[in-house]
């Protein structure tokens, strides 16, 4: 009486299985991808995508390569640029921007601080400062979805997020009134002045997304491979010795072999130690890390257990 | 469709060139040689459900503590937060409802609002895990959860046995033709592991689920707190001779190995018309894709092969499949993408199909096997709905209606009842209120090809739209009830 299969009768599982087993959780998690993309470029007249070079949103920019392969990806990219982002980063975007023949809105967190428009933190992050130039860019460019590469794996409030999510025209996210998500069928209508943020890897974890890339062979910023680096420790994180991230006098500066989980502003992102120098090495680390990506090298998400769910109610990402 | 799907099959690249894969990207350069890492198996999605002190959020958390899911930092934050709340009178105990209640107002109020997704692996399997909670607009959130599930994790208390509540979902659970329930009897500690206790909710449970036409039920007893028969076969409970919760969990079918039969007829939404017209991708000879038109789209069941006879709805124009593209993985790091054409594809992948015919197919239109139950294009239809909408229904609602990738204007022509939870029977209402279930009859603008929803979950579902605030107002199942078939008033085109 335990365990009762009451379909053996009029419904018998078939003996030959549909042959989906020989799609794996990658093959599900790229076609998912896929469809919501093309779904967002279907539905809105302006869409663009979030890029800043980071493997989040190299994967995410991957799969809409993908999506509408043999033709070119048919939107644009935007990076909000926080003035503090690591040099191979941004040359890396570059490159990636030519080469699959895109067009970059850089919209600058700098420009706004050297006019006034922003005042710089006293903590000297700022990354809670990209949320008024993305919101000015998504207005001047008439961009009603902005794909973003957020994954729900990497933080209590993501988790709750929709994969189109709906924000207003502060761009603010109201976790107690999402529309809810039915099957596949994503509702996208928005109202003047409402835009969409569509995540379309949302379901993907830290290690789907480093099988991916091992997969794909896609290529990735050289700092997320182990190598050596000038660091300090603070707040128990590896920190870059550079112009926006400088040691304290009793910081002491070490020569370490790092790599980075996370790729942001480099005044709140850290290093982690690490051998790991080929994607299958990041891979097997991944794999067994014991530290979520963003608790090990995120300062901002340190604040508080809502530190997300903060920004991304003022229209962060 | 025709061709059995294999593994071979599914893999293979290689056809006689329709589209000239020698103008596409040449990598020259040495591929990369490297071992890739194995893939960890399928991905398998599962809904929990249960009422308010069922232990949900305990079982929740004990699967991801247990699944090695749970990391330090997060293990080390909800520690402290236990702690500073004087969870467990201080004896060290943490609360596991903390791991997934991610919003600040949850974790004031120590309630689950919204449906909050979680991940985790095992050697044999990738879970995506909808935890939905219990108390707040149940429907809403075991509706959302459980769309998309190939499996839902029911919660009965082994001390209270099968409640309202749990009817409830179970009710939910096989309107929307989730195709595997597991009732998880939790507290089984608290009932001195009783198999007679056991054996009687087990027997309730069965009853009640076929009742409700639940295709594939298990009844597992589990103690979250004690970690009996999650993880691990419990020793205290050896009349249980089936297997523990999570490795039932791994070995369960999706719903695209599930069913069979007319479960397996191909349907292919139209979403977007690929024509690259100039506008190729990277390493893409330009000249070449001149004429090439591409129907891009997710298959939402069955398999389709090269030279399959297909039918375009509503239309109804004849073709056949000439070829099913895919962009194909680069041979070099930072490569253009090579081009694949498959021979077979089936349910879940996107893929790209071109058409024999030179056919002028747009995004709404479906694409589905010839041969196979093809749905007759209706504007009139019978339908259950689970109503989402704050305001309540009326007769005569015009809404906009979203099936596959065609949204349409609709009339909602009558209310014919709603179903009473106690009876789980039809009874007479002039309204729908926000979480009830009802049944309607609904009239669109064009024809759409509906499938009934206990034979294609995919293509029998639709979302009614509220066209001024763009709100979802409903979650729409096609078909009279569980088991009944598409009632065609008018409108065949």
């Amino acid at each position: 009486m335990t365990q009762v299969d009451l379909s053996a009768q009029q419904d018998p599982l078939s003996p030959q299985p549909l042959g989906t087993g020989e799609q794996t959780a990658l093959d599900a998690l790229e076609s998912e991808s896929i469809h919501i993309i093309r779904e967002v470029v279907a539905e809105f007249d302006r869409p663009a995508m979030l890029f800043s070079g980071g493997k989040d949103s190299v994967v995410m920019l991957h799969l809409a390569a993908k999506a509408f392969w043999p033709a070119a990806i048919p939107f644009q990219v935007l990076h909000v640029d926080t003035g503090h982002n690591f040099p191979e980063v941004l040359d890396f975007r570059d490159r990636t921007v030519e080469r699959l023949g895109l067009r970059l809105v850089v919209a600058s967190v700098q420009d706004y601080i050297d006019d006034g428009r922003l005042t710089e933190r006293a903590d000297g992050t700022r990354n809670p400062l990209q949320t008024v130039p993305l919101l000015d860019a998504i207005v001047d460019n008439k961009f009603d979805a902005v794909f973003g590469g957020g994954r729900r794996d990497e933080d209590k409030a993501r988790a709750k997020e929709r994969i189109l999510s709906l924000r207003d025209e502060f761009g603010q996210w109201d976790p107690r009134n999402q529309r809810p998500e039915l099957w596949n069928l994503y509702n996208g209508r928005y109202t003047a002045g409402q835009h969409v943020r569509a995540f379309p890897i949302s379901n993907w974890t830290e290690l789907d997304i480093w099988r991916y890339i091992e997969r794909e062979k896609i290529e990735l910023p050289p700092i997320y491979f182990a190598h050596q680096r000038e660091v300090f420790r603070r707040d128990g994180m590896w920190m870059a010795v550079s112009e926006v991230s400088a040691p304290r006098q009793t910081e002491t500066v070490e020569h370490k072999q790092v790599r980075y989980r996370t790729v942001g502003d480099m005044s709140c992102t850290g290093a982690v130690l690490s051998q790991a120098e080929t994607v299958g090495d990041v891979v097997a680390e991944v794999a067994v890390s014991t530290l979520t990506e963003r608790g090990a090298t995120r300062a901002d998400d340190r604040l508080s257990e809502a530190a997300m769910e903060d920004r991304k109610k003022d229209g962060y990402f | 469709m025709g061709a059995p799907a294999t593994g071979a099959a599914q893999t293979a690249t290689i056809s006689p060139s329709l589209i000239h894969p020698e103008q596409f990207a040449q990598d020259t350069e040495t591929p990369v040689t490297e071992t890739p890492t194995i893939d960890p198996g399928s991905l398998f999605r599962f809904a929990t459900a249960g009422s308010v002190d069922d232990g949900k959020s305990t079982l929740v958390g004990r699967l991801l503590h247990d699944a090695k899911a749970i990391l330090a930092d997060q293990l080390e934050a909800v520690t402290r937060t236990s702690a500073e709340r004087g969870f467990g009178g201080g004896s060290g105990q943490i609360d596991l409802a903390l791991l997934t209640d991610g919003l600040r107002a949850e974790r004031e109020q120590g309630i689950t609002i919204d449906v909050a997704y979680r991940y985790f692996a095992t050697d044999r399997r990738s879970f995506v895990l909808a935890d939905c909670p219990g108390h707040v607009q149940y429907t809403k959130n075991t509706v959302t959860g459980a769309s998309t599930a190939d499996a839902v994790v029911l919660l009965v208390d082994a001390r209270h046995g099968v409640v309202e509540q749990t009817r409830r979902h179970l009710a939910v659970t096989a309107m929307l033709r989730v195709p595997n329930v597991i009732v998880a009897v939790n507290k089984i500690d608290l009932v001195d592991y009783s198999q007679q206790t056991f054996d009687q909710i087990s027997a309730e449970i069965t009853s009640v689920a076929q009742t409700l036409g639940v295709e594939r039920l298990k009844v597992v007893p589990v103690s979250a707190l004690e970690g009996d028969n999650v993880v691990e076969a419990s020793q205290h409970t050896p009349w249980y001779t089936g297997q523990p919760l999570l490795r039932i969990l791994e070995e369960l079918p999706t719903l695209d190995e599930s069913g069979s039969g007319e479960d397996r007829s191909f349907r292919f939404p139209v979403q977007f018309v690929i024509r690259p017209q100039g506008a190729v991708a990277q390493g893409v000879d330009g000249e070449h894709m001149r004429d090439y038109r591409g129907y891009a789209g997710q298959i939402a069941s069955g398999t389709v092969s090269v030279g399959d006879r297909v039918i375009v709805l509503p239309t109804g124009r004849t073709t056949t499949v000439e070829g099913i593209d895919v962009a194909g993985t680069a041979t070099q790091v930072g490569g253009a993408f090579p081009g694949e054409q498959l021979q077979t594809a089936a349910a879940p992948r996107s893929v790209t199909l071109r058409l024999a015919d030179d056919l002028d197919v747009a995004r709404g239109e479906l694409i589905a096997g010839a041969d196979d139950h093809v749905p007759a294009p209706v504007q009139s239809f019978s339908a259950r709905l689970a109503w989402l909408g704050a305001q309540p229904l009326q007769p005569r609602a015009r809404v906009l209606l979203k099936h596959g990738t065609a949204t349409v204007q609709a009339m909602v022509t009558s209310i014919d009842g709603r179903v009473d939870l106690e009876t789980m029977e039809l009874a007479d209402a002039t309204s729908l209120e926000l979480n009830d279930l009802g049944a309607v009859t609904l009239r669109t603008a064009s024809p759409l090809p509906l499938d009934d929803y206990t034979d294609l979950r995919r293509t029998g579902a639709f979302l009614l739209i509220d066209a001024q605030s763009g709100n979802t107002l409903a979650a729409g199942l096609v078909g009279q009830q569980t088991g009944g078939g598409v009632e065609q008033q008018a409108g065949d085109v």
